[in-house]
């Protein structure tokens, strides 16, 4: 089997597998029920009202 | 002192080298580009032996205030003021460009005027030069602010900065001079792509090296985005520009790739320019300067982690979509167009998510102008990330491929959401970073707006109609089976559209003229008398109680 067809073969099974579950985990990691706490404190971050415009 | 000497050694080593291939190289265009390497060289070793303190005497010019605040905004100053005037300078070769396809005498016979050369400098102008000092100098704004920390490395960070104004310089010049690789979007050659490598990890460093070392535990979305561009631009940039020059003392050198490897890494490179340097690098800016323009946190921080992942994820796969129909494998098409599809959802995620952060003040579209270009933003990069997918679909790219269809895509992005946030981005920043109260003018905001949003209508639509007829009279056959029209039947019958499209121009330039007098009296400290935006409506007569009618007519009586 040639490079090329082997390359193919791995990016269209183990590769896309790969991906798709790292994927798919990174987004369920955000939408944990717990992330919203630390997503509102996330959002308020760039307010800081003493310095500089924060 | 040792330090001193050793550096103005290593600047002086610099200009002999490029003195020598200066002598060596057989190429016109080339040793004009030693003879500047060689005198900006000695010239920076001038400045850093010299007893005067000549970037303190600029800082005078500019009337930059001594940097005592928590953050190192010296160098943002100078992006604010580079910004505006590359913008400026990439949006006159554009009309320039655009009234040479009108009026083809405009090419003025010489060699250094042809479209062909002014074109690149055109689109570098505006995406790097313009675009890139935008990124660099907001990412430098946003990521000490939301990371509570000075720029780490403070000389690398000023290394980065004009550094990569001398690769703008270098590319520019390059083009009029005929110097070009041939690949769009990253034509400059070999020597200058890899002092751009050097610029570019240098500037991953500084960026790194900040959010090292914050004193703000999270780091803030906007620095996702931020980062993220910086690392898929210098992976693309280093595989597309593999080479081999012929000589070191030529300009000229070869691509690692050819044929249809070549194509496909060139538009894997292309088309994540567009997706990580204009889209990813823009929607930063996004994230922190609507929310902090609009006074309220964005509308979801979750779906702006959901925009993040699905960009990064997507994008990277679409470039094929600039190949259909050529020799590419036809699963390799349907890849690009696929993923091209998938990624409508997480942009209009992303510019549902900017709108939706004015939620309960969308009467600031009514008074802030600002606010109005950022929201003009967002739905432009809602309109070109809907056109886009549905141009890469096969049936349609089959019409509007090679057409000015596609220059009207790429406008209404580049024009509508580029160019939008980023004069938004310098109008919220101007003020702040030269501790004025305000801008000196909002009206003049307000101008700019309309100018920059009908011209952008203009272009789009007379592109559009420009595009559909020229794909149209290309795929014309008449009954026995020959082409109907003639190519040159084709380009006379673009004439309408070629002066609508060259008026928008004169409109978006307009508007961006008036920016940069708005800019320049904000930093001379001067505030225009005018009429505020919005009066506070009253009508004394209608600001009473309501009398109830029984007592009205008692009243009466």
């Amino acid at each position: 089997m040639s490079n090329y067809d082997a390359l193919r073969h791995f990016a269209d099974s183990w590769g896309l597998v790969f991906m798709g579950v790292t994927f798919l985990t990174l987004i369920g990691w955000s939408l944990r029920p717990q992330a919203k706490a630390l997503h509102d404190d996330a959002a308020n971050l760039i307010f800081d009202k003493d310095h500089d415009n924060g | 002192m040792e330090s001193l000497l050793l550096r103005s050694g290593a600047w002086f080593g610099v200009a002999l080298l490029a003195l020598v291939a200066f002598i060596q190289t057989t190429e016109p265009a080339y040793a004009v580009h030693m003879a500047i390497i060689g005198v900006t060289a000695l010239l920076v070793m001038w400045v850093g032996m010299a007893k005067t303190d000549y970037l303190a005497v600029l800082n005078g010019w500019i009337k930059a205030p001594v940097d005592e605040s928590r953050y190192d905004d010296d160098l943002i100053r100078w992006g604010v003021i580079l910004t505006v005037f590359w913008g400026c300078v990439g949006f006159l070769v554009g009309l320039f460009i655009a009234s040479q396809l009108a009026f083809p005498a405009l090419n003025l016979n010489l060699e250094y005027t042809t479209f062909g050369r002014l074109r690149p400098l055109h689109t570098s102008a505006v995406i790097f030069a313009f675009g890139g000092t935008a990124l660099i100098t907001t990412s430098y704004y946003i990521v000490q602010r939301t990371c509570r920390a000075r720029l780490a490395f403070p000389s690398l960070a000023r290394f980065v900065f004009w550094g990569y104004q001398f690769f703008i310089l270098l590319a520019a010049t390059g083009y009029v001079l005929g110097i070009t690789q041939g690949k769009e979007y990253a034509e400059p050659e070999w020597y200058v792509d890899l002092w751009l490598t050097v610029v570019w990890v240098a500037y991953l460093a500084v960026f790194v090296g900040t959010i090292v070392k914050r004193s703000e535990p999270h780091i803030y979305v906007a620095n996702w985005f931020l980062l993220s561009f910086i690392i898929t631009v210098a992976m693309l940039h280093v595989v597309n520009n593999l080479s081999m020059p012929i000589s070191l003392y030529s300009s000229k050198s070869y691509s690692l790739f050819a044929g249809v490897q070549s194509a496909l890494t060139q538009w894997w490179y292309g088309h994540n320019a567009v997706g990580f340097f204009l889209t990813a690098g823009f929607l930063g800016m996004m994230y922190y300067f609507v929310p902090k323009q609009a006074e309220r946190p964005v509308y979801s921080y979750r779906l702006s982690i959901i925009h993040f992942w699905s960009i990064i994820f997507l994008y990277i796969w679409a470039g094929p979509h600039h190949l259909h129909y050529t020799a590419l494998p036809d699963w390799a098409q349907t890849l690009g167009m696929v993923f091209s599809i998938m990624l409508w959802m997480p942009s209009w995620g992303g510019m549902i998510n900017g709108l939706m952060t004015l939620n309960g003040a969308w009467d600031k579209i009514r008074t802030d102008p600002i606010i109005r270009m950022m929201v003009m933003a967002l739905a432009f990069y809602g309109m070109s990330t809907f056109e886009g997918p549905m141009m890469s679909i096969k049936a349609v790219n089959s019409l509007s491929h090679y057409t000015d269809w596609t220059i009207g895509h790429v406008h209404s992005g580049a024009l509508g959401w580029n160019g939008m946030i980023t004069f938004g981005a310098l109008y919220y920043m101007t003020p702040r970073l030269w501790n004025r109260d305000r801008l000196y003018s909002l009206r003049m905001v307000n101008w700019h707006f309309w100018l920059a949003t009908l011209g952008i209508v203009l272009y789009a639509s007379s592109m559009w109609v420009a595009g559909i007829m020229q794909g149209l009279m290309w795929r014309e056959y008449g009954a026995d089976g020959y082409l109907v029209y003639a190519f040159s039947e084709v380009v006379s019958a673009m004439f309408p559209m070629y002066l609508i499209r060259a008026a928008g121009g004169v409109m978006y330039l307009g508007g961006a003229l008036i920016m940069a007098y708005n800019i320049a009296m904000t930093i001379a400290g001067k505030y225009r008398e005018e009429a505020p935006m919005t009066e506070t409506p009253y009508d004394p007569a209608k600001d009473r109680p309501v009398v109830p009618a029984v007592a009205a007519a008692v009243a009466g009586e």
